[in-house]
């Protein structure tokens, strides 16, 4: 966490939990993020990676525990994370019978942003998908929605990025987009915790390893000089028994 | 984002979407000529009858159609997962539901339209003279009908059983709204002025009203969490 003047630059939160109809989906997880970090997030179904997400995003009320996400509470000032955060999660909300384009102008101009001329375009095609940005979202492949969402993800400049399974559907060109574009996202300061399965992926982004089980943040460490055998290793051993 | 600005955004979205959706406008005329098409086998020829009976059957009508088209619009939302953007929107998220309610009025009075012109062609009545005084009370009408059904709509959108709650739900209390715009309709039909029995129009404002203040007020909330 990196104190700037009065305000909290990162995202820290304290003894959050999640509870849904009295079954609790996430316990007493402490987290902090400084700029510039991208925290992977790894664990089983059921293990609460989504809900932390959700948390972090603002769609989600916390049970219990508090946090700052850029200096803004995460409970108090939902509207000040709203402006700060981008979420990709396991629905595309594209609006199917609009095109890409229409679909990322929409999603930019409800958040409050105009973007600068000819940047849906530009998002588009730095995704591959310039020459079909006026077709209507239904003709194309859920590969294809998949790209619009990172393009939308492009499109707006803002201090956290929530990633929920961002790989399904990528082809590895679409990777490469991703890669690339969080990496500048670091460069810029931004931060990213990014919930997934996949080790190889996932571990080639992280600056900072997590795992998730049962609710509770049993891992979080700096990649640091960790391989990804020891940490598939240790993994296995920390969520024996499925996580759940 | 301010909230005319986003409710102009909702709106002009959900607009668009109606005009290239084929099961949208389509169905609903589909299924009000269908309608229409029954009255005339329950009725009879009987001119009196038809004349009697007409108010109730349009509003009978409207709502019908106007039900399947508050459930299809939070149905467009929930695919995709489209609901979850919306409530992330920063500010007033009222916004969006003027932007609903408008949407909602903009489709309702136009099948309402295409039902009065089937009404008169089936039933060989003469509506025209109507006209100017019909579409008011269908506005004022539609209006109340869907400022609160936009609300229950939204609190369904993510039942289960919302095709069946949605009507148990929002039929209660719509009476309200049906009662004085029924009558007016039934006092324009007769070649009566709107303010023949002002309390009737001044019922239907107040009950307007209300619920648009009421779902405004009320929507954010439904929207959360």
């Amino acid at each position: 966490m990196v104190h700037s003047g009065t305000s909290v630059v990162g995202v820290s939160v304290r003894g959050l939990g999640k509870a849904f109809r009295g079954t609790w989906a996430l316990r007493g997880v402490d987290l902090d993020l400084a700029p510039g970090e991208t925290l992977v997030l790894f664990g089983p179904n059921g293990s609460g990676k989504t809900t932390l997400l959700k948390i972090l995003a603002t769609l989600v009320r916390p049970t219990r525990g508090s946090g700052v996400v850029s200096g803004a509470d995460l409970v108090r000032a939902r509207d000040q994370i709203r402006h700060r955060v981008e979420i990709l999660s396991h629905g595309s909300a594209l609006y199917e019978e609009l095109s890409a384009r229409e679909n990322l102008s929409f999603a930019a101009a409800i958040r409050g942003d105009r973007p600068a001329e000819g940047a849906v375009a530009a998002a588009l095609e730095r995704v591959g998908l310039g020459e079909v940005a006026d077709e209507r979202v239904r003709t194309l492949s859920s590969g294809m929605k998949r790209r619009i969402t990172l393009a939308r993800l492009l499109l707006r400049r803002v201090d956290l990025w929530l990633l929920d399974e961002p790989y399904t559907n990528l082809d590895r060109e679409a990777t490469k987009v991703l890669e690339a574009a969080l990496q500048e996202h670091q460069e810029r300061g931004g931060m990213a915790v990014i919930a997934t399965h996949n080790f190889l992926d996932g571990f080639k982004l992280a600056t900072r390893l997590a795992i998730l089980a049962r609710g509770r943040l049993i891992l979080d460490e700096p990649r640091g000089t960790m391989t990804l055998p020891v940490f598939q290793e240790l993994y296995a051993l920390r969520t024996e028994g499925g996580g759940r | 984002m301010n909230f005319l600005a986003l409710a102009a955004e909702i709106l002009r979205k959900d607009l668009r979407i109606e005009a290239r959706s084929r099961e949208g406008l389509n169905t609903l005329l589909f299924f009000s000529a269908l309608l229409v098409f029954l009255f005339r086998f329950a009725l009879g020829p009987t001119e009196a009858q038809v004349r009697q009976g007409a108010p109730g059957l349009l509003w009978f009508a409207f709502i019908l159609t106007g039900l399947w088209g508050m459930a299809r619009a939070f149905q467009i939302e929930r695919e995709n997962d489209c609901l979850e953007a919306l409530r992330l929107v920063p500010g007033d998220l009222g916004g969006v539901y003027l932007g609903k309610v408008v949407g909602g009025c903009c489709v309702m009075v136009a099948t309402e339209l295409a039902i009065v012109v089937m009404f008169g062609l089936f039933f060989h009545l003469d509506l025209w003279p109507a006209g100017g005084r019909l579409v008011p009370v269908l506005i004022l009408g539609t209006v109340g009908f869907v400022a609160i059904g936009t609300l229950f709509a939204a609190i369904t959108a993510h039942l289960k059983a919302r095709e069946v709650l949605l009507p148990l739900l929002l039929l209660p209390l719509v009476i309200p709204v049906l009662l004085p715009a029924s009558r007016l309709t039934e006092l324009v039909l007769a070649g009566e002025s709107l303010g023949a029995e002002p309390h009737w129009l001044r019922l239907l404002l107040v009950f307007d009203l209300v619920f648009l203040v009421l779902g405004y007020l009320t929507f954010p909330f439904v929207m959360e969490d």
